[in-house]
């Protein structure tokens, strides 16, 4: 015992007081970092986190993939004669649920930093106090990114064709991502809201399930009952996938683009203070 | 400015906070002055680090006030965040990033660019010890070395008032001695340090002055002299022999130290605690006298020590309830009076 616990702690090297001692001396502070740098600051940190935890890309590659599939050649022959033929109408709707499914991970990880104890360091430095939340939301829109490119490759081999060309095609994913921005306030909250993981995740699956799978993604409202069209047709998915749809067709669905920014902005602006009052008061 | 005229790094006036139907922190009193290691020491759950976290921001009062360097810490929080530093183990650094990751990240969120911000943290890595381990995640660091990253992220930039937040628990000896270093050398360089800790020695070790917190209330503050002259000389530890002698050798002792004495669960050791007014000096005396007088009664004695007061003991001279303080009838159960009687 006594012979392990020199090598031990002799593979650490000794603290050293007196270049300590010379950091100390300089005491002065560079100015505070915009709000933009420290954003972006906190999106690095998301980024150095999936370069260290890779298999946290599982879902935004493997789900992703597995959705494309199953829902093509599970709903393909029945509503639209064969799956090569669904997948037209398809694949920006299971685009748009896919990622939209995917941004409930946000507050999952902003619920397991407050755990791990890395969120009072931050909440206790003198920077634009909601850098924090955005810097997961820029590091969550490149993993939506990553989703939104796998699903279009898994669709093109299917036999996706967008008539809307790499102009219709890149409008529609920044949409989807600006739209999945904007979307996730409601998870951070919840992030900071409940007390556990589960909690988290149990509240999120609530909300998501019903608001992805009641839209216009997977089959032309027209054929629902009355009140569900009510709903449907009004659900800000729907917008989104008919926009997205739209813009990857070709087409300008200048209202549908507009009433999905409408809900973006309205996403941001209630539960943007929420979460920040939350994150304050935390 | 105010700041400099009244000296204090800290100033609490009735400080509250409460959780539910707990006042964890009830009305808290404090006076810190800068440029010195001010230690507030007290069990588990007795407000420490509630009292932090209202301090450093995290955390806002249900009543009374306070300001650092004079700013309040709810109107002027952002003045406040930017001239103090935590370490607590729920301010920590990000376990998935490496150590290196985690100083620059830091680095760069208190505005230094990214080659100064490189330039900072490969310092502190240095300085710390902590080079060969810097590409290493913190999730694989032993928890020495975790401390150390985790005080090297609050002085990335020198803050004017770090609060360490009990920075020693679950470290062994070593590298509890390597943060003493630490503190030392931080406070060496002006910064001013308010250090929570369950350890009487190491408050002894660092403070200059104390406070004494349980159940959210300053039960005692003072200079490390002022206090321990209020807690007593200290005990007088003794293991005899024979245990059937020590119903006799609890009343000897009692009646030469004028003291306390407390049976221990062992059956052959007894602990008198020291009168409150018995200076260092004669309480060897006293102690000498007793072990003469057990001597003459023909007790053996196998082992003897006269030690400082421990933090139970302080607790039990200021409070009458001991540290752990879910276990009613304990001091009963141990009443002298029962011992001697038997």
């Amino acid at each position: 015992m006594s012979t392990t616990t020199p090598t031990e702690s002799g593979g650490l090297a000794p603290v050293r007081t007196d270049s300590l001692a010379e950091l100390l001396v300089a005491k002065e502070r560079p100015p505070r970092p915009s709000a933009w740098s420290a954003s972006m600051t906190f999106g690095w940190r998301a980024v150095l986190k999936i370069k260290h935890v890779p298999e946290q890309l599982f879902d935004v590659t493997a789900f992703p993939i597995m959705m494309v599939l199953m829902y093509t050649y599970l709903f393909g022959g029945a509503l639209a004669g064969s799956p090569k033929e669904y997948i037209q109408f398809l694949l920006p709707g299971i685009l748009v649920m896919s990622v939209v499914m995917i941004t409930m991970y946000t507050g999952v990880s902003v619920n397991t930093d407050i755990e791990k104890g890395v969120f009072d360091r931050f909440r206790s430095l003198p920077i634009w106090r909601p850098s924090t939340m955005v810097g997961y939301l820029l590091g969550d829109a490149l993993r939506y990114t990553i989703a939104s490119v796998v699903m279009l490759t898994v669709g093109m081999i299917l036999g996706y064709r967008a008539d809307g060309g790499v102009a219709g095609v890149l409008a529609g994913i920044a949409l989807l991502v600006l739209f999945s921005f904007a979307f996730s306030w409601i998870w951070t909250m919840f992030g900071l809201m409940l007390r556990t993981e589960k909690s988290v995740m149990g509240v999120s699956m609530m909300v998501i399930f019903p608001l992805t799978f009641l839209s216009n993604v997977f089959v032309d409202p027209r054929t629902m009952p009355g009140w569900l069209q009510a709903f449907v047709n009004n659900s800000p998915v729907t917008h989104l996938a008919s926009a997205v749809r739209g813009l990857m067709a070709g087409d300008w669905p200048a209202g549908e683009v507009a009433w999905t920014l409408g809900w973006s902005a309205l996403f941001v602006l209630v539960f943007g203070p929420v979460t920040m009052r939350l994150y304050n008061r935390k | 400015m105010s700041t400099q005229t009244s000296g204090l790094a800290i100033e609490t006036a009735g400080l509250v906070k409460t959780f539910g139907e707990t006042r964890a922190v009830d009305g808290v009193d404090l006076a810190v002055p800068t440029g010195t290691v001010y230690g507030v020491l007290g069990p588990n759950g007795a407000g420490k680090t509630t009292t932090v976290k209202m301090l450093a921001t995290l955390l806002r009062p249900d009543g009374g006030e306070a300001h650092v360097f004079g700013h309040d810490i709810v109107r002027e929080a952002d003045e406040v965040r930017g001239r103090v530093s935590l370490t607590g183990q729920y301010a920590s650094v990000d376990e998935d990033l490496t150590g290196a990751e985690n100083l620059v990240l830091l680095a760069r969120l208190l505005g230094h660019r990214k080659p100064a911000a490189r330039t900072r943290a490969a310092q502190l890595l240095e300085a710390f010890g902590l080079t060969e381990a810097a590409g290493k995640q913190v999730k694989h660091y032993s928890g020495g070395m975790r401390r150390r990253i985790d005080i090297a992220a609050s002085i990335l930039n020198t803050p004017d008032l770090l609060f360490l937040d009990e920075p020693t628990t679950g470290l062994d000896p070593r590298s509890r001695n390597q943060v003493w270093d630490i503190v030392r050398a931080v406070v060496a360089q002006g910064t001013t340090v308010l250090l929570t800790t369950q350890y009487l020695d190491e408050a002894d070790q660092l403070a200059s002055r104390i406070a004494v917190i349980d159940r959210g209330k300053v039960i005692a503050e003072g200079t490390k002299g002022e206090l321990k002259a209020s807690v007593g000389a200290g005990s007088v530890h003794l293991r005899l022999r024979d245990p059937e002698q020590r119903p006799i050798a609890a009343d000897l002792l009692r009646r030469a130290l004028d003291a306390q004495v407390q049976t221990d669960p062992d059956p052959v050791a007894l602990t008198a605690r020291l009168a409150a007014a018995a200076s260092h000096d004669t309480a060897a005396e006293h102690a000498a006298r007793a072990l003469n007088e057990l001597a003459r009664a023909g007790i053996t004695v196998d082992n003897f020590s006269l030690g400082q007061p421990s933090l139970d003991e302080v607790f039990l001279a200021l409070t009458g309830h001991d540290t752990q303080q879910p276990r009613p009838g304990r001091d009963d159960s141990h009443d002298p009076k029962d011992e001697v009687a038997a």
